[in-house]
């Protein structure tokens, strides 16, 4: 890592003490908390989304279901097992991103090769069928609560867990961006034809951009089960697929700042009408946010941070090489 | 031994015979004309060579191996690049970028490597990078490096797909029509740039192209296909005076 980079989590670590200092303190109620540890976690999530979405161009519906997938078996591993043991919880955390992972691979090989709403259409089946499953999952697992929802998980998740994910996340996130494997997905969103003809292996790279993002779903997943201590298939219905989806959208296709600032922005705004309205009209809540929504697409159509990152998320320069007189157009003149 | 053997290659879209049983060799550091009028075949002949479409009959041998059924990375990786008649460039990528992805297919860190910036990765992007930098200056394309691809004019574009196509590292080069849209001074200076390149980098050269200017200047051989089949072979002069070429170019005289 180069130094803007360094300097940058430095920054972030630092940011992250103050907020916990400022918990410790009493200076931010439990309220704020909360909704700075679910903005994170919607940060994280979305992340994952714009993998999928922005990076690799493959339109999926389907990101709540590995969401609630992963939030549902960390859920099961601590009730069940481990309780509020921490490095149980841990682990709770990388079973919900093995799973999430896992189910990504194998309903990812055979709808891949799907293109655009197609891909759409399949995945967005796939939520439903999550969905139902939760809706009656009690009937295998007792523990899962079926349609009367999932209780008694331990409160695990605190903003040190949601900082080093978060953290973690944006970092692994830039470096794949700008590696060559993170090119190659890219150039299948480009052009999948000439990215195969250029030697780019398009299914394996479909594979892997679809089971990092849905990691990154599922490790949020497990985050979001340990901080509600509540889950409900409802959570996990197919038009809150769209939250994510219009979040990545807003942020900037395949920009890394833009759905972080989406992401952050839309959990604050919601939660900020909450405080700012009147109760008798808090629906209006849905009017509000809708209506910026439009304003911004309209002013911005490719997305607030569209083809732009922030300075410490950009490609690492590269400095252009020397002039040489016998460059082979120069001498065709 | 030919570099290149097409072997009674045969492609069915449903009812029509896009390519009908065409025969043809290729042999090592060749370069070789494929002509014929709008709707002979000839970019289907270059999407069966490349792995895109699955041929209906027949083999294609590539240095003696059938690579029919071979994914198109593969056929990259095994040393087939090609560019594209309608300019295919990763369009919002950087120039640079669009160069450094053709070198995916021999980069030598993984996705776990790239992910923790560990092993050999540092040490291998900079090496790509410096061999990408080093052919966009050959391309006369270095200055532009960090602009989007599809910001380029188009003579530019035309140079950056030939660029990226010999990033691959490819023994034969597939071009199709790369003097499509380009003016008369444009085309003197591609016909040049092919010539260089093919010594520069050792290249068997097969090219696809309406301009005759292009395809009489600088092929040694040249292949006329219509509706799918073969019409003729042979070098340019005799290809000129066939009558069976000239018509299918211009049609039948009136008797």
């Amino acid at each position: 890592m180069k130094r803007p980079e360094l300097v940058a989590v430095l920054a972030a670590i630092v940011a992250a003490v103050v907020i916990q200092i400022l918990l410790v303190t009493g200076v931010m109620n439990a309220y704020a908390e909360l909704i700075v540890q679910y903005a994170c976690i919607v940060t994280i999530a979305t992340l994952g989304l714009n993998i999928i979405y922005g990076f690799n161009g493959q339109f999926s519906l389907g990101h709540i279901a590995f969401y609630g997938l992963g939030a549902y078996s960390a859920a099961l591993v601590t009730k069940l097992w481990t309780g509020d043991n921490p490095f149980g919880f841990f682990g709770a955390i990388i079973v919900a991103a093995i799973v999430s992972g896992g189910v990504a691979f194998l309903v990812g090989l055979p709808i891949l090769r799907l293109r655009s709403d197609y891909l759409g259409i399949a995945t967005l089946g796939f939520t439903v069928i999550v969905k139902v499953f939760f809706d009656n999952a009690d009937a295998w697992v007792p523990a899962m609560g079926g349609a009367r929802g999932m209780t008694a998980i331990p409160r695990m998740t605190s903003w040190p867990w949601v900082a080093v994910a978060t953290i973690v996340a944006v970092v692994l996130m830039r470096n794949f961006a700008y590696s060559s494997p993170g090119r190659a997905t890219m150039s299948i969103r480009e052009d999948e034809i000439a990215a195969s003809a250029m030697g780019v292996n398009t299914t394996k790279y479909k594979t892997i951009a679809f089971v990092m993002g849905c990691v990154y779903a599922g490790v949020a997943g497990a985050l979001y089960a340990h901080l509600y201590a509540f889950l409900h298939p409802s959570n996990f219905d197919f038009l809150k697929t769209f939250d994510m989806l219009l979040i990545v959208v807003l942020g900037g296709l395949g920009s890394i700042s833009g759905t972080i600032m989406a992401a952050l922005g839309w959990t604050f705004l919601l939660e900020g009408l909450r405080v700012v309205l009147p109760s008798e009209v808090l629906d209006l809540r849905y009017v509000i946010y809708p209506l910026m929504l439009i304003i911004v697409m309209l002013l911005r159509p490719t997305g607030l941070f569209g083809g732009m990152e922030l300075p410490f998320l950009r490609a690492p320069r590269i400095p252009k090489l020397e002039k040489r007189p016998q460059s082979a157009a120069a001498e065709s003149r | 031994m030919p570099l290149l053997k097409v072997d009674n290659l045969t492609k069915n879209f449903g009812g029509l015979k896009a390519v009908n049983g065409i025969s043809f060799e290729i042999g090592e550091g060749e370069l070789i004309g494929l002509i014929g009028p709008n709707g002979a075949g000839k970019t289907t002949v270059f999407n069966l060579i490349t792995g895109h479409y699955e041929p209906t009959a027949g083999d294609i041998l590539f240095d003696s191996r059938s690579i029919v059924g071979v994914p198109p990375h593969e056929v990259t990786k095994l040393g087939i690049a090609r560019t594209f008649q309608n300019i295919r460039l990763f369009g919002s990528l950087s120039v640079l970028d669009n160069v450094r992805i053709a070198y995916n297919c021999r980069v030598k860190y993984g996705f776990m490597e790239a992910l923790l910036r560990v092993g050999g990765f540092a040490h291998e992007e900079k090496k790509l990078t410096m061999q990408a930098q080093e052919l966009l200056q050959l391309f006369n394309l270095a200055d532009k490096q960090d602009e989007p691809a599809g910001s380029l004019p188009y003579g530019e574009q035309r140079r950056l797909e030939i660029a990226r196509a010999l990033a691959t590292s490819p023994r034969l080069l597939l071009l199709d029509e790369p003097a499509a849209g380009m003016n008369p001074a444009e085309v003197h200076n591609l016909m040049e740039l092919i010539q260089f390149i093919r010594k520069q980098f050792d290249l068997t050269i097969l090219l696809i192209e309406h301009q005759m200017r292009v395809v009489m200047g600088i092929c040694e051989r040249v292949v006329v296909m219509d509706f799918g089949e073969i019409l003729a072979e042979g070098t340019p002069a005799e290809i000129q005076s066939n009558p069976k070429v000239i018509e299918a170019y211009l049609g039948k005289e009136v008797a």
